[in-house]
């Protein structure tokens, strides 16, 4: 094409225009904490791997047995206990072990070992709840449980491609599937419970409360030296009850506290997290970068609104000749004028 | 509509038709056996790759391909490029099925196909959702296309009254059927932003709505060009080299500016650091920037270009450049954490098999009953 070159090259910068613009537009401001945010505190110090956890919350939410472990496929057994290797389907919170060299002592880097409990982390600003195209994800507004609507859900799978820990998990084993997630026991905390993980935990590993106290709780536990005896909450931070415990040390940081915008569920542990497989995430989530994206290239659909004023009107422009009645048919207004009343 | 246009005619079953037919007849197989077992029967898809074969080819390369409308109808009625007006309807017609057919593996992908519709309910809607946006444009865009491909089908159905009052409206409907396009196809590149660090650095970029538009184009024209000889040949009509070679003009300047932006983005985030360590995508890139790299040096020169066989395989290049590039952002360069493994099914593969098969099967009906290719071109 001869001319169309200048003319593409205009289409090309007008494009990047666009597309700047939306780098330059103003950045979606990170989202809040909900002001009666609550979460969950997993001390991986004080875990002692006694999977109560995983029990209290299959009762507490239904789940079924699960039989899909390497262990139980490769010997060919299967009986009464649930054994999965991580979170799946039917498995909503996970206890795994992390094991290093000789595994020798508990929570130390180098031929140690360590517990992790996976579950939902209840991000402060969810990239699943920006991704779902129909709502059926959710932020509640006040206690920050991020919720699923199967009502809603269409089963496309996005959330699962956009959650930075992998948490959403779907029934690909059924004609009728569902997303499964934790969703902290919402219907235990509307009766005035507290998580099931929470209240099954003897250790006081899995502790409930409101975000912004439990945050002070790990920092509290940061400043502890190893060896000496402290004092630590369990079940719930408000609920008075508390357990003397050997402190093991710990690794310098709460897992949650800023990564993806911050998380509603907060880690700590003797080793780096990111040793328990926890992703190292930076303190802006994907959604704000994608939502930053797409509305500064759509200015509330502005941008579209416009192109498609000048793409009509150019077209308009470039098929005068289509719009005129074929020959035969045009040999005259009155005898389409006829042909119309004729029918 | 100065241009006549003509069923090409000929046998409809021929022996490679029912070859079709068979490979359509297993996919209905997997397809039931999907909707009865649920997806994990037929499918290798998991938690880890909840996106498989059939979002990847079906939805985001179909669509791709199926661009050949698209490209079209910027080159014709942007740019007034009256001359390609005769290839307009046989673009629109791989668009056409592309589209309604990457509609369908939607339903088969999904996993709670009888709640789809509450994409179109404002109640669920949320807008800052990119999925959203890809649903409502290429549902929208489907319809579009049925209407600007429907003067063929109106042609074959002679009906005069009709067709007359479309030729009024259809300039709407082809500037609307210019933006959405536009719109999805860089959508699809957005929809991997919020995957994060999931996404290879070297695909994973600010700037993918971008990259995935124009590749998007370019392979629209690929198709326009790869398909017109593919069809020239295989129906006995002559080859409309010129034509083509002109439409392949614009596409080596389309590639270098989607390379340059490309490979400039990834100096200016760093991320081009990723190619110093030896692995698997580094691989796949380099392999990319060969398709790339032939189809521009190839269709840059006019000598090349009106040369049919040339022109053949560095469109076919084009095409598999861009499908290539969405299928490692999408796919293969795609890494959900350790311990996740994803290669297609067989029945996976054989519903895409069955969807690509019904396509050509459908292309070939409507080329050989309604008009559709230009007559004496």
């Amino acid at each position: 094409m001869k001319i169309d070159r200048r003319d593409f090259c205009k289409v090309v910068v007008a494009g990047a225009a666009t597309a700047l613009s939306g780098g330059v537009a103003e950045a979606r401001p990170p989202k809040e904490l909900p002001p009666g945010a609550v979460g969950i505190l997993y001390d991986a110090t004080l875990c002692i791997g006694c999977k109560a956890c995983e029990v209290g919350c299959k009762e507490a939410n239904d789940m079924p047995m699960d039989h899909t472990s390497c262990a139980e496929q490769a010997y060919g057994v299967s009986a009464v206990w649930d054994a999965p290797d991580d979170l799946n389907s039917r498995t909503m919170n996970k206890v795994k072990a992390y094991a290093q060299g000789t595994a020798e002592v508990k929570d130390r880097p180098h031929d140690g070992y360590s517990f992790i409990k996976r579950s939902c982390m209840h991000c402060v600003d969810p990239d699943c709840v920006s991704a779902c195209p129909v709502s059926a994800l959710t932020k509640d507004p006040v206690t920050g449980i991020v919720q699923y609507d199967p009502d809603a859900c269409i089963g496309c799978r996005y959330c699962q491609l956009a959650c930075p820990f992998n948490i959403p998990k779907f029934e690909f084993d059924k004609p009728f599937p569902k997303i499964v997630k934790c969703q902290m026991c919402a219907h235990i905390q509307a009766e005035g419970g507290i998580p099931a993980c929470c209240d099954a935990c003897p250790t006081g590993a899995s502790l409930f409360g409101r975000v912004p106290d439990l945050l002070q709780e790990a920092h509290r536990r940061l400043a502890f030296k190893p060896g000496e005896r402290q004092s630590y909450p369990i079940h719930n931070l408000d609920g008075g009850e508390t357990r003397m415990a050997e402190v093991h040390g710990y690794h310098p940081k709460v897992y949650g506290e800023t990564e993806t915008g911050g998380t509603q569920y907060l880690m700590m542990a003797g080793v780096p997290l990111e040793n328990l497989g926890m992703p190292a995430l930076g303190s802006e989530s994907r959604a704000r970068l994608s939502e930053t994206i797409q509305h500064g290239l759509y200015q509330g659909m502005m941008a579209p609104t416009l192109l498609l004023g000048g793409l009509v009107y150019a077209v308009y422009r470039n098929t005068a000749e289509d719009r005129e009645d074929p020959p035969e048919a045009a040999a005259g207004k009155a005898q389409k004028a006829e042909e119309v009343r004729d029918e | 509509m100065s241009e006549v246009y003509r069923p090409v005619g000929g046998k409809l079953l021929t022996r490679q038709f029912y070859f079709l037919i068979v490979l359509s007849l297993i996919a209905a197989y997997f397809l039931g056996r999907r909707f009865i077992f649920g997806i994990g029967d037929v499918s290798n898809l998991s938690d880890g790759y909840p996106w498989g074969l059939w979002i990847t080819y079906d939805v985001v390369t179909g669509t791709a391909i199926a661009c050949g409308g698209y490209a079209m109808a910027v080159a014709v009625y942007v740019f007034n490029k009256g001359q390609f007006h005769p290839m307009v309807r046989a673009a629109l017609l791989t668009s056409v099925f592309g589209y309604t057919l990457a509609g369908a593996s939607i339903i088969v992908d999904v996993g709670r196909y009888w709640q789809l519709y509450n994409v179109f309910l404002p109640q669920h809607a949320n807008l800052n959702s990119v999925m959203l946006e890809v649903a409502l444009c290429v549902t929208l865009y489907t319809l579009v296309l049925w209407i600007e491909f429907s003067p063929a089908i109106l042609e074959a159905m002679k009906a005069n009254r009709a067709l007359r009052m479309l030729r009024h409206i259809l300039f709407f409907f082809i500037g609307v059927g210019i933006l959405l396009p536009t719109m999805h196809q860089s959508s699809l590149g957005s929809l991997l932003i919020i995957a994060g660090h999931k996404v290879h650095p070297l695909w994973q970029s600010d700037i993918i709505p971008l990259l995935f538009l124009i590749t998007a184009i370019t392979m629209g024209y690929g198709m326009v060009v790869f398909e017109s000889l593919y069809a020239s040949v295989n129906l006995g009509r002559k080859l409309e080299t010129d034509l083509l070679a002109k439409v392949a003009g614009v596409i080596p300047w389309l590639l270098i500016t989607y390379l340059v932006l490309r490979i400039g983005d990834l100096v200016v985030t760093g991320d081009i650091a990723a190619l110093a360590e030896p692995g698997r995508p580094q691989v796949l890139f380099a392999l990319e920037m060969l398709l790339f790299g032939y189809a521009i040096l190839s269709l840059l020169s006019r000598e090349r270009r009106i040369h049919p066989t040339h022109l053949f395989w560095s469109a076919l290049a084009v095409v598999l450049a861009g499908a290539l590039y969405r299928f490692d952002a999408f796919l293969i360069a795609y890494n959900p954490g350790p311990g996740w493994h994803y290669f297609p099914a067989v029945g996976e593969m054989m519903i895409t098999l069955g969807v690509i098969s019904v396509e050509i099967m459908a292309y070939l009906f409507f080329v050989k009953k309604t008009p559709v290719l230009a007559a004496g071109h």
